[in-house]
């Protein structure tokens, strides 16, 4: 009894602290634009299945994609386990499923334990590759300090999750003679041989409760984590954008402007935006579009964009993923100014601190440097390496879009490409006719 | 255009020709050998000539949307008042903006990639390689453009070109998909390098030498400068020709 009231004041505690950090990331993520995201629900539903369930992109790799797949797998199959821990925890029972289900109890426990060791396995080779192998792309510079660290504890964590299964249930079925014969624990249990009855039942127990605490650390860690995107890739793969890769975002606003300008037909009331100081493009998180914000919350710096960026395997200072992890660790600074309610944050004193409403003298430029976006080939590259459909390059094109249209600034060396474009109509200024090639 | 439009001719397609393909030495090249080839066929096509500009995509990707949808609605102006419905263009960024960004502003044409026409042509047995084949034992590497390869998906077509051409044809080992940028895209081509530890089309040059190819293939202008730049900085420029796919089957074909 005294157990069951324990469960369910801790269940509550972390369940309640973890919606309360998840709604947190929520609201961050929301700090962005709106973006209406329309297109095609079957292609969208066969994103979330083929690209998150299915984990398409990650056999693009086929070595930490078949290990990633045996964390996955475990991972999705264990939850089968945890609804039963629930209800053991919560109604005072002990293995609540198994009268129910019999031998497919067994099947599907047995099941379970073989994904967990081959999940066990895969976090083990996971722990070399970063530590020992030390891959490239777990070693750029923006992976120093807490990223790193980030990734280990993650591998810890699972460690400790499968360790806390097997030991339950190795202990369990010594206390219970064996008769469960779950098929990796049957060869675990021998190890109990000689020990009392007191002794077992502590250990399922230990192994029982060090499970779901871990479980509960695991949840609430994951809104502080690079690795939510276990949460975060379904709708990411779902809101994806559809529309044809080469197609940067047209900008209406300016569109009609620039039609008023040459006598076309344009709407009425075209200028009227532009009355007040025109702002384009995006120099913060709260002028990148939520959907931006909810790739930098999926990202989980696996590194493949930056892997496979041009600019970056040339030694450039860009990073494809450093872009994503700055966005969320400015959305996170703004989040939590916000949060504190300070007047001193207020554009203006007089109304509520808010998104539109906020300021503390910096930007998004004070993480990503000019030098980042100016090395940007726009090869898409990086688009095509994510995993879980993220865009590091849309953010990159609207920090751009801020730095010339809004400052004015960008590199000189684009001055005379944009002056002929807009005295001659050509890219590059030249004395000759377009048909001159037809007399050479 | 003009003319044509004047005598009340309409053509079968328009001949995007692009800035480099207009201006840049060797891109014209490219220009001539895909004119000839379809003047060869017999194809009735047109250039807008000086009424043609910059679609705008170095301009758009820079940032500077003004300067992009100033030259956009300048040119489906042009286009529209001629009534083009079917555009080729020998150049993936302008394919890529007419083709995926002019509809925004109101431009609807069907634009196809000068590889995508040139396999039409040869699947319809309208383009004849000659017999022996002029490439027959030289081994051709092909390096995919970003613009045309993994950003428009036609990874095809361009082979299916070359295969016509009878020579070895070899991969790299980053190719279709992954496929690495030749480093000018992006409004690159009109800037130096931000600072680092090579350029990205020396890495391009590299790795297409390693397959130590006759002749490297591209399907872009810029791809073009920057792979031949590639090549002679690594001193291969006597031995390795950086050719476009029409100049290709321009050379080999029957006329």
């Amino acid at each position: 009894m005294i157990q069951q009231i324990l469960f369910v004041l801790v269940a509550a505690f972390a369940l309640g602290y973890a919606w309360l950090s998840f709604m947190r990331i929520r609201r961050n993520i929301l700090l962005g634009q709106d973006e209406k995201i329309g297109g095609d629900t079957g292609q969208r539903w066969r994103n979330v299945l083929l690209v998150a369930f299915g984990q398409q992109k990650m056999f693009k790799r086929w070595i930490p994609a078949v290990f990633h797949f045996f964390i996955y797998a475990a991972f999705l199959l264990t939850q089968i386990e945890l609804i039963e821990i629930f209800i053991d925890g919560a109604a005072g029972r002990h293995r609540f499923f198994r009268p129910a289900l019999g031998g497919f109890y067994t099947f599907l426990i047995s099941f379970i334990e073989v994904l967990s060791v081959l999940a066990l396995a895969a976090t083990i080779i996971f722990l070399i590759r970063r530590n020992i192998l030390r891959i490239a792309r777990f070693h750029k510079p923006e992976m120093k300090g807490w990223p790193f660290k980030d990734a280990n504890i993650i591998l810890y964590l699972e460690f400790a999750l499968i360790a806390c299964i097997f030991i339950m249930n190795s202990a369990d079925m010594a206390l219970h003679d064996n008769e469960y014969g779950f098929a990796v624990s049957r060869f675990l249990s021998p190890v109990w041989s000689g020990a009392s009855e007191a002794t077992l039942h502590a250990a399922e127990r230990f192994g029982w409760w060090g499970h779901i605490l871990v479980v509960f650390a695991f949840l609430n860690y994951l809104p502080f984590s690079k690795h939510l995107h276990i949460v975060l890739a379904f709708p990411n793969t779902w809101y994806a954008g559809l529309k044809p890769r080469g197609e940067m975002e047209n900008m209406p606003a300016i569109m009609n402007e620039v039609k008023s300008m040459m006598g076309l037909s344009a709407t009425e009331d075209a200028g009227a935006g532009m009355d007040e100081i025109p702002e384009f493009g995006a120099n913060d998180v709260t002028g990148l579009s939520w959907k931006n914000l909810l790739d930098a919350y999926s990202c989980t710096e696996c590194g493949r964009c930056t892997s496979v960026c041009p600019a970056n395997l040339t030694g450039k200072k860009l990073s494809p993923r450093k872009i994503l992890m700055d966005i969320r660790d400015r959305a996170e600074e703004i989040g939590r100014n916000l949060a504190t309610g300070e007047k001193s944050f207020a554009k203006d004193q007089e109304k509520p601190l808010g998104r539109d409403n906020y300021q503390d003298g910096k930007s998004l430029f004070d993480y990503i440097t000019r030098e980042e976006i100016h090395a940007c080939t726009t090869c898409n590259a990086c688009v095509e390496a994510c995993p879980v459909l993220i865009n590091p390059l849309d953010p990159i094109l609207k920090l751009r879009r801020y730095e010339i249209l809004t400052e004015s600034a960008g590199p000189a060396d684009w001055l005379p490409m944009f002056n002929s474009i807009e005295n001659g109509g050509a890219a590059w200024s030249m004395n000759i006719d377009r048909e001159h090639w037809i007399n050479e | 255009m003009a003319e044509m439009a004047a005598s009340g001719e309409s053509p079968e397609i328009l001949f995007w020709v692009g800035c480099a393909g207009s201006f840049d030495a060797r891109a014209q090249k490219i220009t001539r050998a895909f004119a000839e080839i379809m003047t060869a066929v017999g194809l009735n096509f047109a250039i807008l000539g000086n009424e043609e500009s910059c679609t705008g995509d170095p301009a758009r990707r820079a940032g500077n949307e003004f300067l992009f949808q100033m030259a956009a609605l300048q040119n489906i102006q042009t286009l529209d008042g001629y009534g083009v419905k079917k555009i080729v263009t020998a150049c993936p960024h302008c394919f890529n903006t007419l083709k995926n960004e002019y509809p925004a502003l109101g431009g609807n044409y069907e634009v196809v990639h000068h590889t995508q026409l040139l396999q039409e042509l040869i699947d319809s047995g309208r383009v004849r390689m000659n017999e022996g084949g002029t490439f027959k034992g030289k081994r051709i590497v092909y390096h995919d453009s970003c613009y045309l390869g993994r950003i428009n998906g036609v990874y095809e077509a361009p082979r299916t070109v070359l295969a016509a051409l009878d020579a070895d044809l070899a991969e790299m080992k980053r190719s279709r998909s992954n496929g690495l940028c030749c480093g000018a895209g992006g409004a690159q081509m009109w800037k130096e390098d931000e600072p680092g530890s090579k350029r990205i089309n020396i890495e391009r040059a590299e790795e297409a030498l390693e397959q130590r190819p006759d002749i490297i293939a591209v399907n872009c202008p810029f791809c073009m400068t920057m792979l031949s730049d590639g090549v002679k900085a690594k001193e291969k420029q006597d031995e390795v020709m950086v050719y476009d796919l029409s100049e290709l089957i321009v050379n080999g074909m029957v006329k």
